[in-house]
């Protein structure tokens, strides 16, 4: 079976090209059965894969691509447990979100169009974890930034999308910049950009701090791209234009993942570049946190998802900054079943809404919508990391330890936690408690979504209960860190926290003080916003000063566009009109004025039968002459 | 004798077609580009199954005397770097032929000769290995375009083609200069005149002239080279010229013929004054790059289309330039220069899709003004997607055929300098903004005016973009027949130049 593990990326590519030529030819049933059918089909050899691997290592070489000078670049696959488990949750989440997309998407008149580039998603987030070197990773890398581009602005009639379309593709492509010239970095000094080369590679060379560190910056900036990182994170909130299954496939469990995934893979460099990771940890807790707070005030339902969204990566990033590469990993897993039921209880519930989306504007909506509201309380436990769910084993993981490395790390991790709680739970009872603030005609409209839309929900909401077991924070039975160890072949000690002598009570403790801060988040929110009716601000007017700012997200936008944008457009049209026109241009006209009138002179000199042509030949032939006098 | 063919092949179809009149013109000359493609793929296939052959060899090679009082042979060869620049050609003429099917000339036949007889001299351009002939063939092949864009150019077209050829013929005197420098530290040989051999010249740069002659000579060439591609500051008749001409010149000029200057930096430049190119690497390299940024950054501010794709044209020359001459004659390593050959491939296939879409658009609507237009994707989805497909082996997203060249190029680049590799490098990013901008403001949003009526493409309109589609992901997905074929002979040209400067 892993011998045929190429049939996991091919079989979305299929999918693509026939739905994607096909196009408006093919009826809609056909599309749906092509569409999912592929991805569970590629569900379905991964399950294979996964089962037989074991934890072992195997490329699969498919063909070869770039082989120039010490480049060895193969179309091959690793697949190891890493890789695998992304895979799983890719394709597993993938079938889910597209089968979602067949009741969201029916009346598109996109339908074709778009499980094309759903099913093109998928095929390059595949090449993206798959593939055996850094290159492949980077296909898969700006890849995957395209199909984003394509499904942001899938609507690609509103100016507003495409902008929010165009602006994803730009940013990411900052990050990317930077992860090609780290690639760079990596092929000069080890000669090769395979994992398994360059990985044996720099174990050997564990103590050249500063290059790991330089490498390690580099990608990690790359990451900040894709997964949404200060600075570069202003992109991912105006990626919510796209349709809401896309959101919750590309923009909240797989794409935005990918930098997590990087790190991971590179965990080599990051355990032997103290500054590097220091970066890492400090910009993931910094976004963590500001994100966090960002999210308070949003009244949008996306939004504030999308901004919980960006600080839960903050917060997969600090685990990674902290050597917690099982904890990142397991975050991004839990993260993926409960972020993405979340999304898709929000596609659910603006479907109901008849495309609505201002919180302002719902509430009271359990009863209309028994199976989205139940799933989305689940999910929005999950999040705020109240054990049994998902989200307490991988959260508490991270933040336990966050606590060996940094107490202030740890505590400013549950500050994060606490508010992610507080406005996940705002968001809840705003949008499922209260009166109906809506119009009677959306009142009227109220509906509970059809089955393939509810039943994903359902699946996924088992998934967020159950998917934190895979991770007992006590040494025997932590599933997923054995599981993975494989792939850490290099550089990892494997000494850390949850090794049967390491639980002890103090993480008892840490637990229970997390808990606690959960509860009391959520208990403030419920006094607020159940039982007081407290409502978001109509309009700004009504705002304090430090809550209007943070409501505009801290005018990040527009400082961006003041100090980038705009200053650039001016340089762009004055360097047009001043530098070329004026200068360079004139200087070339200059010049070819004066040959003209000194060629002229001579033309009157020769009686007028020399050209220019013959002008610089004499020329010529006096500065050969001139040279061999030398 | 197939290189000799390549060459005549376009000559003779040239000279008959002279001799026809009528719309029957463009028929003939397609048929006759399709043959010369169909006799660089043999040439390719030939070369690709036995590439040590010696009789193959000979059999790619003519040399002939030519004339012999001042030791000037017609010599001709063919290795997998003409390969790659012939193979081009080959293939975008056709289609440049194929994109003005529906386009009434006057005088088709001229035109079309005109076309048929630039092919001859390009073919030659690449496959010379005199230095006299190369020159020859340089200035052979701005006749037919000079008269292409004065005959059937746009507004302004007399005193923009007569900036252009100025400029490119003063350019090309200081390489006959540097030519004739280097003949004539070439040995007498038993003919009793120097040689103007490439070998020869090699040797004859390599080894005999001072550091300061070097360097003259170096600069003599890169004048002309750096003139024809453009790089910063000799760029400006580029977007005036490009804009001017006909849509087909256009092709030409920026699908082909700019890369006679690249490949003379590879073929003519490197090997002939290594040393020279260490010295002064500093100041190429870094107008190289300067152009990549100072054209990219033009690019976002440009109104007409058509002249965004000239400056976007300057930009990625400029990094095919940057990473031929920030080729290591220390290292010798080949990232660069097989960047450099595959970019420009990838770049002459884009380039020519780019202005053709400008044309397409122009035709349908009536203007190329970025500001006016909108909407086109909601009358021509297909449309929409063929460009995309174009724009994306522009701004090289990977799997399309940009990314191959520009990874390696600016790989090439990095080992020169990471900081040059750096700020070459936002043309990833710059690429993007002005592209996708333009993109939106022309296809996405709501129709006006200007495109409500925007006509379905015709079967030729798609006949050309499916073939550049076509190609976009093929090298893109699978470049390996490229790289392959210019593979031994990037490094046996890498090896020579490492081991002329050992001491």
């Amino acid at each position: 079976m892993i011998q045929l593990a190429w049939l996991i990326p091919l079989l979305p590519l299929l999918g693509f090209l026939i739905i994607g030529l096909g196009g408006k030819k093919l009826s809609k049933v056909l599309v749906t059965a092509v569409g999912c059918g592929s991805i569970l089909l590629s569900f379905a050899v991964a399950v294979g894969v996964f089962l037989e691997l074991k934890g072992t290592n195997h490329t699969v070489d498919v063909f070869e691509w770039i082989n120039v000078a010490k480049l060895n670049l193969g179309f091959s696959f690793l697949i190891d447990p890493l890789s695998a488990l992304f895979v799983l949750i890719i394709t597993g989440i993938g079938f889910l979100i597209h089968v979602y997309s067949s009741g969201y998407m029916h009346e598109d008149e996109g339908y074709a169009r778009y499980f094309s580039y759903l099913n093109l998603f998928v095929f390059f987030m595949l090449l993206l974890v798959m593939g055996n070197n850094f290159v492949l990773m980077f296909v898969g890398w700006e890849g995957v930034g395209l199909c984003s581009y394509l499904l942001i602005g899938f609507w690609f009639r509103k100016t507003e999308y495409n902008n929010a379309a165009k602006k994803a593709f730009i940013v990411n492509r900052i990050g990317d910049l930077a992860f090609l010239i780290g690639i760079m970095m990596i092929y000069v000094n080890f000669g090769s950009l395979n994992y398994n080369e360059v990985f044996e590679q720099a174990h050997a060379n564990a103590a050249n701090e500063s290059l790991f560190n330089t490498i390690g910056i580099l990608l990690f900036i790359g990451a900040c791209g894709k997964s949404a990182q200060i600075p570069l994170y202003t992109w991912l909130p105006d990626a919510m234009a796209g349709p809401t299954p896309v959101s919750a496939l590309i923009h909240a469990a797989t794409m935005v993942t990918s930098g997590i995934y990087m790190i991971t893979r590179s965990s080599v460099f990051y355990v032997n570049a103290p500054l590097a990771s220091e970066v890492v940890a400090i910009t993931g807790l910094a976004t963590a946190l500001f994100a966090a707070t960002i999210g308070v005030f949003q009244t949008d339902i996306k939004k504030v998802l999308a901004y919980s969204t960006v600080s839960q990566l903050g917060l997969m990033f600090l685990g990674l900054g902290v050597g917690a590469f099982t904890g990142g990993v397991f975050h991004v897993m839990t993260h993926a079943f409960f972020k993405a039921l979340l999304f898709l209880c929000a596609g659910s519930v603006i479907h109901a809404m008849s495309g609505e989306q201002d919180i302002r504007r719902m509430g009271g909506l359990k009863k209309a919508l028994p199976i989205t509201h139940l799933t989305f309380l689940i999910g929005t436990l999950a999040i705020s990391g109240l054990p049994p769910f998902s989200g307490f084993f991988s959260k508490d993981e991270i933040l336990a330890h966050a606590y060996e490395q940094n107490k202030l790390y740890w505590l400013l991790g549950i500050f994060a936690s606490m508010l992610t709680a507080f406005y996940m739970f705002r968001l809840y009872f705003l949008t499922f408690h209260g009166k109906f603030r809506g119009t009677h005609e959306q009142e009227h409209h109220l509906h509970e979504s059809p089955k393939s839309m509810t039943v994903p929900l359902i699946i996924l909401a088992v998934l967020a209960v159950g998917g934190g077991f895979l991770g007992i924070p006590d040494g025997h039975n932590h599933w997923l860190h054995f599981f993975l160890k494989p792939s850490y072949a290099f550089g990892h000690s494997g000494t850390w926290i949850f090794d049967p002598h390491h639980f002890n009570a103090e993480e008892g403790k840490l637990m229970g003080f997390a808990v606690a801060g959960a509860l009391a988040a959520i208990y403030f929110a419920y006094m607020m916003y159940r039982k007081n009716n407290v409502l978001p601000d109509e309009s700004e007017a009504t705002m304090g000063k430090t809550q209007r700012v943070i409501f505009n997200k801290y005018y990040v936008d527009e400082i961006y566009d003041a100090v980038i944008r705009k200053p650039l457009d001016v340089i762009s049209d004055l360097a047009y009109r001043f530098m070329e026109i004026r200068f360079v241009d004139a200087i070339v006209n200059g010049i070819g004025n004066g040959a003209r009138w000194a060629g002229e002179g001579i033309r009157q000199l020769q009686s007028g039968s020399l050209g220019f042509y013959v002008f610089m030949m004499s020329i010529a032939a006096i500065v050969i002459l001139f040279i061999q006098m030398f | 004798m197939i290189t000799a063919l390549l060459i005549g092949l376009p000559l003779v179809a040239a000279l008959l077609l002279l001799f026809t009149n009528g719309e029957g013109a463009k028929r003939i000359a397609f048929v006759a580009s399709l043959a010369e493609l169909g006799l660089a793929l043999f040439a390719f296939y030939l070369l690709r199954t036995s590439p040590h052959d010696e009789h193959l060899a000979s059999q790619m090679t003519m040399n002939v005397p030519w004339i012999t009082s001042i030791g000037v042979d017609f010599n001709i060869a063919m290795d997998g770097i003409s390969m790659v620049l012939v193979l081009l050609t080959a293939f975008l003429v056709p289609v440049i032929i194929l994109s003005g099917f529906e386009k009434k000339h006057d005088n088709p036949s001229l035109f079309h000769a005109l076309v048929m007889f630039m092919q001859m001299a390009l073919v030659g351009v690449f496959v010379a290995r005199d230095g006299f002939l190369f020159y020859v063939f340089w200035e052979l092949a701005l006749i037919p375009i000079y008269f292409i864009c004065l005959l059937w150019g746009g507004e302004n077209r007399g005193k923009i083609t007569f900036k252009f050829f100025v400029y490119t013929l003063a350019g090309s005197l200081f390489m006959l200069a540097a030519l004739i420098v280097l003949y004539l530290n070439t040995p007498v040989g038993m003919s009793g005149t120097h040689s103007f051999n490439i070998s020869e010249l090699y040797k004859a740069g390599q080894n005999v002239l001072s550091p300061t002659e070097q360097s003259l000579v170096f600069w003599g060439m890169f004048l002309a080279f750096a003139i024809k591609m453009p790089v910063f500051p000799f760029h400006t008749w580029q977007p005036d010229t490009y804009v001017t001409a006909p849509t087909q010149g256009t092709m030409l000029l920026s699908g082909i013929m700019l890369k006679m200057g690249t490949y003379g930096l590879i073929r003519w430049l490197l090997p002939m004054t290594p040393d020279a190119l260490e010295r002064w690497a500093p100041v190429v390299v870094a107008l190289s790059v300067i152009s990549v940024v100072y054209a990219s950054v033009l690019a976002l501010t440009q109104k007409d289309f058509k002249r965004l794709i000239a400056y976007s044209s300057i930009a990625h020359v400029g990094l095919i330039s940057a990473g031929i001459l920030a080729f290591s004659v220390k290292s010798g390593s080949t990232e660069g220069i097989t960047g450099a050959l595959i970019q420009m491939f990838a770049h002459g296939v884009n380039v020519v899709g780019l202005f053709f879409i400008a044309d397409v658009i122009l035709s349908k609507t009536g203007t190329r003004e970025i500001n006016e237009l909108g909407g086109i994707r909601n009358v021509s989805p297909q449309f929409a997607t063929l460009f995309l497909i174009v724009l994306l082996g522009s701004v090289a997203l990977p799997l399309t055929n940009g990314f191959v060249g520009e990874f390696l190029l600016i790989n090439g680049v990095y080992q020169y300098s990471i900081w040059a590799a750096a700020i070459a490098g936002l043309t990833v990013i710059l690429g993007a903004v002005y592209m996708l901008r333009s993109y939106q403001a022309v296809m996405l949003g709501e129709t006006n005016k200007v495109t409500a009526g925007f006509a379905a493409l015709t079967a030729n309109e798609k006949a050309v973009l499916f073939i550049v589609c076509a190609a976009v992901i093929a090298f893109g997905v699978y470049p390996k027949p490229l790289l392959d074929i210019m593979q031994n002979d990037v490094n046996a040209l890498a090896t020579m130049i490492t081991e002329s400067v050992k001491p």
